[in-house]
């Protein structure tokens, strides 16, 4: 019973990420992993609490980091704990947690920083009970910036972790 | 598909054809010593030269030989310590290169220095670059005159090395114009920059693509050779350090990985035969090293701070490095064996990505502080720190081979903000953009070439 559910579960998704593949909204740096981030769902996909999108949009997928800091925030932890209790729901998924850096650094401290950050999210949602086996780290340091002004209203969404989610890595 | 770099032998033999020319130590008759420029003191006036257009000495020379001319003239305009006079106040024309040289028209126009040369193809179709060096006042000449025989497609490599005879000699420092760069080249906006591993010429010239854009490549690193290249690439999914033979552009990881440790910042050990970097373990970042014929692997720093950035000194006994472990970035230096360090950074500000220079006298290094960075240098101990550039994002310095010259990164500011390579000298003057096909960072400076 229950894994016919969880067949019919993943056919769907397999739709989903074919849709999305369609339409180009492929991000760089996802390596071999389905990447169902920043995708577009809205309306009807948003409201399902199994859905990515509402992951990505009504729990938050990203935690933010002042300046040279890996300490997560208040606010930073009440996003991680509802990416937490979504991942022990969702077990079919797993998660790829990107860490960031602003441009105000150099290359190799940035990318020690952005594994820092990282490793702090990872450890966070250990800590809420989401299996290790589940989560796994990249650190792109400043390469990959979201927001591309020069000053604190970009550097501030760019200082990030985002927690991409997938299907079946490392269930 | 890139065509493999090929190495030509430049066979270089005492010029036969003219009887044996005093050395360039040799005392010179008007002047109390040989013409001579110290880089030093930091060059505020230039020491004028003239490098009329090398003698063709036959119909098929006659192009490389304007070619070779202007690109002798651009290496020596190029550092800085040189003014070239140019040919519309010559007085004399050289059109016979065994001809004595009337030194009272390069008096006239204050020439110190006087470069002739002749180029021939010969019937075998190599090309023949012949070149002689005078102090115009004394009317010596400093050194032997010399012959340089390649192919004709290694035009550029003669007249570099031409360039670096003449350096040598007016400078008694090594030169650097035959030499290569490998670097990043970047396309793309800001939010999805492309990068690619490429390598050129130190003047821009003959670049080559070594990757192509589908994986992010970070901050390649010459080896002591120039045979190889060692830097970072996501290619495998995460960020790991390659390494790659420049000749057939065959590349390999440099371990085995281990899933979930990042490795990144490689820089080699002066005889080539070992590799420092930095492994990122569960969000923490240390030193390791690896023996490349054995695979023995060291870690040597252990600390819950972000080690990074390692470089060795040019006797491979010490390693420079950068940690935040007092809180914010700064610079140390360990025995190569790992152990304690000592900072030697105590300037205001961060600072990051030491490295020793090749003449081991000082340590080049990224400097942060109050939003602008910095390219400078400092004693081996910290001491007599000179901040050499400032802009709104200077990074990653790499030494000329003879310790005179940085090449680095600058980055402009904002939603069109791009990176292109700049050079310095080390006393701070002749900050130079370096000719790029477009966007590029991360240089690394590669050993002259022979």
């Amino acid at each position: 019973m229950s894994s016919l559910i969880r067949i019919f579960t993943r056919a769907t998704l397999v739709v989903a990420v074919l849709g999305l593949a369609a339409c180009g909204q492929g991000r760089l740096g996802a390596g071999n992993t389905t990447n169902l981030n920043g995708s577009g769902l809205n309306g009807a996909g948003a409201q399902d609490p199994s859905s990515p999108a509402y992951f990505n949009q009504t729990i938050g997928d990203r935690v933010l980091f002042a300046v040279d800091q890996s300490t997560l925030s208040a606010e930073g932890r009440t996003i991680l704990n509802g990416q937490a209790q979504w991942l022990l729901t969702n077990t079919e998924y797993a998660a790829l947690i990107e860490g960031h850096a602003d441009e105000q650094g150099t290359r190799e401290y940035n990318l020690a920083l952005g594994a820092r950050r990282a490793a702090a999210v990872q450890e966070y949602l250990i800590s809420q009970g989401v299996p290790a086996n589940r989560l796994r780290t990249i650190s792109y340091g400043k390469e990959r910036p979201l927001e591309i002004c020069s000053d604190e209203t970009c550097y501030s969404q760019n200082r990030r972790a985002v927690t991409v989610i997938s299907v079946g890595l490392g269930a | 598909m890139i065509a493999p770099f090929t190495r030509i032998a430049l066979a270089v033999a005492a010029f036969g054809g003219i009887a044996a020319f005093g050395l360039w130590a040799a005392p010179a008759v008007a002047q109390s010593g040989p013409l001579r420029i110290e880089i030093t003191e930091g060059v505020i006036e230039p020491l004028p030269f003239a490098a009329p257009t090398f003698v063709a000495e036959n119909a098929a020379a006659a192009d490389a030989a304007q070619d070779i001319t202007r690109v002798i003239a651009a290496d020596l305009r190029g550092t800085g310590l040189f003014r070239e006079i140019p040919s519309t106040a010559h007085i004399s024309t050289i059109t016979n290169f065994s001809s004595p040289v009337q030194f009272n028209d390069w008096q006239a126009i204050n020439a110190q220095a006087l470069i002739t040369g002749s180029v021939e193809q010969s019937a075998n179709g190599q090309l023949i670059v012949r070149f002689r060096l005078f102090d115009v006042f004394s009317q010596q000449p400093l050194g032997e005159g010399l012959q340089f025989v390649g192919s004709p497609d290694s035009w550029r490599r003669m007249a570099h090395n031409v360039a670096d005879q003449v350096y040598e000699r007016l400078t008694g420092e090594t030169g650097y114009f035959d030499t290569r760069v490998a670097f990043i080249s970047e396309s793309g906006p800001k939010n999805a920059r492309l990068k690619r591993l490429a390598i050129m010429d130190y003047d821009g010239a003959n670049v080559q693509y070594l990757t192509d854009s589908r994986a992010l490549v970070l901050a390649p690193r010459f080896s002591p050779d120039g045979s190889r290249l060692l830097y970072t690439s996501y290619e495998s999914g995460e960020p790991r350090v390659y390494l790659m033979d420049v000749a057939t552009v065959s590349r390999r990881p440099l371990e085995t990985f281990v899933a979930g440790n990042m490795t990144f910042a490689p820089r080699w050990s002066p005889d080539g035969g070992r590799v420092v970097f930095s492994e990122e373990q569960g969000g923490n970042t240390d030193i390791f090293m690896l023996d490349l014929g054995s695979g023995l692997r060291t870690q040597l720093t252990q600390a819950p701070s972000i080690e990074t950035a390692p470089s060795f000194s040019p006797d491979g006994t010490q390693v420079v490095f950068e940690s935040d472990r007092s809180g914010t970035q700064q610079i140390y230096v360990m025995s190569a064996n790992g152990g304690d360090a000592r900072r030697i950074s105590s300037g205001t500000g961060r600072y990051g990505t030491p490295v020793w220079s090749p003449r081991g006298d000082l340590i080049a290094f990224t400097n942060q502080n109050e939003g602008r960075f910095h390219i400078g240098v400092m004693r081996t101990d910290g001491s007599e720190e000179r901040l050499l550039t400032a802009s709104f994002l200077d990074e990653g310095p790499s030494w000329a081979p003879n310790g005179r010259v940085i090449m680095f990164t600058r980055e402009t500011a904002g939603a069109d903000g791009a990176p292109a390579l700049y050079s310095v000298d080390i006393s701070g003057r002749n900050l130079q953009r370096v000719a790029t096909p477009g966007m590029a960072s991360d240089p690394s400076w590669s050993p002259l070439q022979n």
